[in-house]
């Protein structure tokens, strides 16, 4: 299964499933990543994490161990 | 009574701007019981009978962080007589999140579409008719910063709350989870508030646990609920928690459709975008947050801040206030202790808080500049690779780099950490950095017995950032740090041009909170410290002593000396050195020249540098160094940790811990180079290689506490690689 975590920048993916659990879960979904979403891979941090993403209209940024959470189709 | 209108909206939505509006300076800054949120009241402008809430910058009103913990608690228990909710226009679907969740409270809400300016210009329409209709609540339009139809937003509120006029509850929920919730508020009709029934139904569908701990319910109940929920996890195969965000951002997704015409689909690159595009981007990113930091320290340390701080200090209260005064009571015939007390204990105590405060709020101008613009975010997308390794946000660069100059403002600008426990440890490490004020501790000793080299002070610069490293690991996995992991999801909110009178307004709050909740600190321990250094027992009566070496404070540095032995600078000298520390560390440095028998000496001491070098050795001079370089801060700093802890108990732990952190540096470094330099294996040494050991232990052992989806979050982000 892919996540957002693999998807390269520039690219935009639907969300299939937000695996997870407890809080970290629970913020990412009340930003508004959840099942059906679209979410386009804006760039990432000149160190290499976190990466930037563009969805429902904003700017939201998300650390690659989180990403790893959310899986895309 | 009184009408309470709470605003409501999610951060960045121009809340702020809309409060100012309203209530001008008719505000009350406070922090909500026992937290450090900000707590902001007012009364509206022309209208003494409505009180404006503002209530913290939330998302959502999860049970998961402190904004969203005492906004729900106002909200749920001390109810407001309408609640005023600002949604940011270009934003809508994600700031409805939150919308969608106060209507359930049962409370009139007003929906104010701020930024409507902004849609327009993005070529977007909404449709305010269509918005109240599926919403069920009235809906206004205004701009904050404009100042466009904010009073009259807020009178809706108020009419509203005047009406009692409850919100519709729209329909969110469908299918099994509406009949699921419904079941829920059956059984607990007959417990909870009536007015938020389906708060308290939602509540517990999402097994939330505050709510569940409020409520209290009865173990067969409790069951019941269970199967209910338990059913509709399983048709739709999802976690409760889940199903409802899930079918909030539905719900929303029916009322965009029908209430927003987008010009055209598609991400049209607005000119938010186009300056992120350049201030982001991976190759220029990290030289133009170089540039923009040096320059706040430029500005803010090197030049307009030094030279105002120095004015404020030397001339203003040095010459004009202090010199004056002490000239005026002389020529009064004043008893000298009098003269003594008011010059320099009390009139000398309020300028080491007044001294600070220019330098203060022009680097808080900067920063309230960088805020509001936008750019503050991105410096934490940029720096949080590296900081969050030692449990610190990627804002607290800030802090670390402003501490180099001076730690007062240093610790205040951690106020611009949002998460409790990152800005937390922010404070407690960021005074480990050198700032001016050591420098001379640094000359001096540098000059006396280094031959003045320049390694000294580098080697300060390193120790001070190990130290904040170090501590960062080490307390990370302390128990004070445990609890559940803060998800660094963060909004990149569009750059904007900042608006005057909020940046003026946040600037000079944060300078007036630290006169007024640090000030009282600082000034009574800079008079205590005054009487016991300026008083001894001479022929068996207290009084005031010409001499350092005759006074109450000789007396205490003899007493406490020993303790300082392991750490190799066991003389009463150095130990009343370190205490004048505390009142400004450039003190230390004076000190030393009284102690010697000079009245004055150079700013790094050149005078007494052949009497050191015959008190201290290498070894002893640089464990004193590090000692007073890591120890508690000067009482301004203290003040600033206990403005920005807002509790004592964290007040004491954070000066504890760098007290202890500080000993133990010292001992380790001084015992260790004693038994290198020969000197034996001796109780001292064991005693270090113990310390040794358990930093050591402390910094690699495993993180037990907390965290814990963080950590597996991470094992699993690295199993995939």
């Amino acid at each position: 299964m892919r996540t957002l975590k693999e998807a390269k920048v520039g690219q935009t993916v639907v969300v299939k499933r937000i695996g997870g659990e407890g809080p970290v879960k629970r913020r990412i979904m009340d930003m508004g990543i959840t099942k059906g979403v679209e979410i386009q891979v804006r760039k990432v941090a000149p160190l290499g994490d976190p990466m930037e993403l563009n969805l429902r209209g904003y700017e939201l940024s998300v650390r690659k161990a989180d990403a790893a959470m959310i899986e895309i189709g | 009574m009184d009408i309470r209108i709470a605003l409501a909206g999610n951060p960045n939505c121009g809340k702020t701007t809309l409060f100012n509006d309203l209530t001008g300076s008719a505000q009350y800054v406070g922090n909500w019981p026992g937290v450090t949120v900000e707590r902001k009241e007012g009364r509206l402008k022309g209208r003494r009978d409505v009180v404006i809430e503002d209530l913290p910058g939330i998302y959502s009103l999860s049970p998961y962080t402190l904004e969203e913990v005492v906004a729900r608690g106002y909200l749920v228990k001390e109810r407001p007589d309408a609640i005023l909710n600002i949604v940011d226009g270009t934003n809508i679907e994600r700031n409805l999140y939150l919308t969608t969740q106060l209507m359930e409270l049962g409370i009139p809400v007003v929906v104010a579409v701020n930024m409507m300016d902004l849609v327009q210009k993005n070529g977007d329409a909404i449709s305010l008719d269509k918005l109240g209709q599926m919403l069920g609540c009235e809906v206004v339009t205004m701009s904050a910063l404009k100042g466009q139809g904010s009073v009259e937003a807020a009178l809706r509120a108020v009419k509203a709350a005047q009406e009692k006029k409850e919100a519709a509850l729209p329909n969110v929920f469908t299918g099994s989870v509406e009949r699921a919730i419904a079941h829920i508020e059956e059984s607990i009709a007959e417990v909870v508030d009536k007015r938020s029934l389906r708060w308290h139904a939602v509540k517990l569908f999402e097994r939330d646990r505050k709510e569940r701990e409020a409520l209290d319910l009865s173990p067969a109940l409790k069951e019941r609920l269970e199967a209910h929920i338990a059913k509709c996890e399983e048709e739709l195969d999802d976690d409760a928690e889940s199903i409802i965000t899930n079918q909030r951002y539905a719900y929303i997704r029916r009322v965009v459709e029908r209430a927003v015409r987008k010009r055209a689909a598609g991400h049209a690159l607005t000119a938010s975008d186009r300056i992120d595009r350049v201030v982001t981007n991976r190759l220029l990113a990290l030289p133009i947050f170089a540039a923009v930091m040096a320059f706040v320290y430029w500005v803010s340390i090197s030049t307009v801040g030094d030279w105002v701080t120095g004015w404020t200090n030397d001339v203003l209260f040095g010459e004009m206030i202090c010199g004056n005064l002490r000239a005026f009571m002389e020529g009064a015939g004043c008893a000298p202790w009098l003269t003594g007390l008011v010059a320099d204990g009390i009139v000398g105590g309020v300028g080491s808080v007044i001294g600070f405060v220019p330098q203060m709020l022009i680097l808080f101008l900067m920063l309230s500049i960088l805020e509001d613009v936008g750019y503050m975010a991105r410096v934490a997308f940029i720096m949080d690779r590296i900081f969050r390794k030692f449990g610190l946000s990627g804002k607290s660069f800030i802090p670390m780099l402003i501490s180099s100059g001076c730690g007062v403002p240093g610790v205040m600008a951690s106020r611009t950490i949002e998460n409790d426990r990152d800005r937390k440890m922010t404070v407690m490490t960021t005074c480990f950095i050198p700032c001016g004020a050591k420098m001379p501790i640094i000359g001096l000793f540098a000059g006396a017995l280094f031959g003045g080299s320049g390694l000294v002070a580098t080697s300060a610069y390193f120790i001070g950032v190990a130290a904040v490293i170090l501590s960062g690991i080490l307390l990370k996995k302390t128990k004070l740090f445990a609890g559940d992991p803060a998800p660094f999801v963060m909004e990149l909110p569009a750059y904007h041009v900042p608006a005057a009178a909020n940046v003026l307004r946040s600037t000079w709050e944060r300078g007036w909170s630290f006169i007024k909740r640090a000030g009282t600190v600082i000034l009574a321990s800079a008079v205590i410290l005054w009487f016991l250094q300026s008083f001894g027992v001479v022929d068996g009566a207290l009084q005031m002593v010409e001499d350092n070496n005759t006074s109450l404070l000789a007396a205490i540095g003899n007493v406490v000396a020993p303790l300082f032995a392991p750490l190799g600078f066991g003389s009463w000298k150095a130990a009343v050195a370190t205490f004048t520390g505390l009142i400004a560390k450039e003190n230390v440095v004076g000190t030393f020249g009284v102690l010697y028998g000079f009245a004055e000496v150079a700013e790094d001491g050149a005078e007494i540098w052949s009497l050191l070098a015959q008190d201290f050795t290498q070894l002893t001079a640089y464990s004193f160094m590090i000692f007073n370089l890591l120890c508690a801060p000067c009482f301004a700093a203290m003040g600033a940790i206990k403005r920005e802890m807002n509790s004592a108990k964290w007040t004491f732990t954070a000066i504890g811990y760098m007290c202890g952190f500080a000993y133990a540096a010292s001992l380790i470094v001084y015992q260790l180079g004693m038994l290198l330099h020969g000197g034996g294996f001796t109780v001292g040494t064991a005693a270090a290689v113990l310390a040794l050991a358990a930093l050591v232990y402390l910094v690699v052992r495993k993180n037990r506490h907390g965290r814990a989806a963080g950590a597996a979050t991470s094992v699993r982000a690295a199993s995939l690689e």
